[in-house]
């Protein structure tokens, strides 16, 4: 990733460049806001408890959006809801992420039909980065996802767009 | 006490307002006047013989014996509230149910009576749009309170296009 591959002789001296600097800064700690919707958010326990081990990638609940980088969409979006997650999203600061984790959350899942109260999709509120199908995902599946947007922070930089 | 009595009691003592047992059911109810209901709620409580104090269950039915017409809407027909009631200390239990016109579906509330019927009959009201009179909070209980897209349990509901910018249909 070139940031500790290019050393001095001199101990204390890393030379990189900035892009590099701040995306791992960034994707090492992707604190995600606590937030959980339904069955998916059993699963996103799971995958912070020891056996997956979420907080490895630096994966830190938050309970304010004010101090989250990332926030998983787990489970079910109602309408009522879509309009608090929206409000939620946009008190999140910059650089924010978003995993959509299953079906429902993907485009409305069970519900697609007949389901008069779910927003058929999350992405029709707020733009979604990675989408982890599944119903509910693995915790494997979650991790995934989030080695996905590891990868697409890695790739970002400030002088082009954000993907 | 078997529902046959229970139902020749309510039909000594309220005449008219207790119109038909129907045993034809796995579950016998007794139909009633939607309008007395909660009159005759009050005596199944209070009387010796019958003391159901407890409100198991209450719902909302869309009968969909109406005519549909050419926008495929139900004109005509009823919609119904069942009440399934038990005495915990008599241990028997009862159906009661109301029939009560679609255009303008009224129906006495028993709130007074069960404060568990409460939060039954605005969801009863939030789904099928039943109007339980004297209810001292009738509004939506699950679907937002500014939701102008129907009763969603009605056979022939129609979900709105948009709700607050957020496109509803698949």
């Amino acid at each position: 990733m070139g940031l500790l591959d290019k050393q001095f002789e001199d101990s204390n001296i890393v030379i990189t460049t900035l892009d590099d600097l701040l995306n791992w800064s960034r994707l090492s700690s992707v604190w995600q806001l606590h937030f959980g919707l339904a069955c998916c958010a059993i699963e996103m326990m799971a995958a912070s408890a020891s056996h997956y081990d979420f907080d490895r990638f630096g994966v830190i609940p938050r309970p304010s959006p004010r101090q989250a980088d990332i926030i998983i969409i787990s489970g079910t979006v109602t309408l009522k809801m879509g309009i608090r997650i929206k409000r939620l999203f946009e008190q999140m600061a910059n650089p924010k992420y978003i995993i959509s984790m299953g079906s429902c959350s993907n485009c409305g899942g069970p519900y697609w039909q007949h389901g008069y109260s779910v927003l058929k999709g999350i992405d029709r509120v707020i733009p979604v980065d990675v989408y982890v199908p599944g119903c509910p995902p693995r915790p494997e599946a979650l991790l995934e996802g989030l080695l996905k947007l590891r990868e697409k922070i890695r790739n970002e930089s400030l002088a082009k767009k954000k993907l | 006490m078997k529902t046959e009595e229970i139902f020749q009691n309510l039909k000594d003592k309220f005449g008219d307002s207790v119109i038909e047992l129907n045993t034809s059911m796995i579950e016998p109810y007794i139909l009633v006047n939607p309008l007395e209901v909660d009159k005759i709620s009050l005596y199944l409580r209070d009387n010796e013989l019958l003391q159901f104090n407890n409100l198991m269950v209450l719902s909302g039915v869309d009968d969909a014996n109406g005519k549909k017409n050419a926008d495929d809407i139900i004109e005509g027909g009823t919609l119904s509230v069942y009440y399934h009631l038990e005495s915990t200390i008599l241990n028997h239990i009862v159906v009661l149910k109301v029939s009560t016109p679609r255009e303008n579906p009224e129906v006495a509330s028993v709130e007074p009576i069960w404060k568990s019927s409460d939060w039954h009959e605005r969801e009863a009201y939030d789904m099928f749009g039943i109007i339980f009179l004297n209810h001292p909070d009738l509004r939506r209980i699950l679907m937002p309170y500014d939701w102008e897209g129907g009763y969603p349990l009605r056979k022939d509901y129609k979900s709105p296009e948009f709700y607050q910018g957020m496109k509803v249909n698949y």
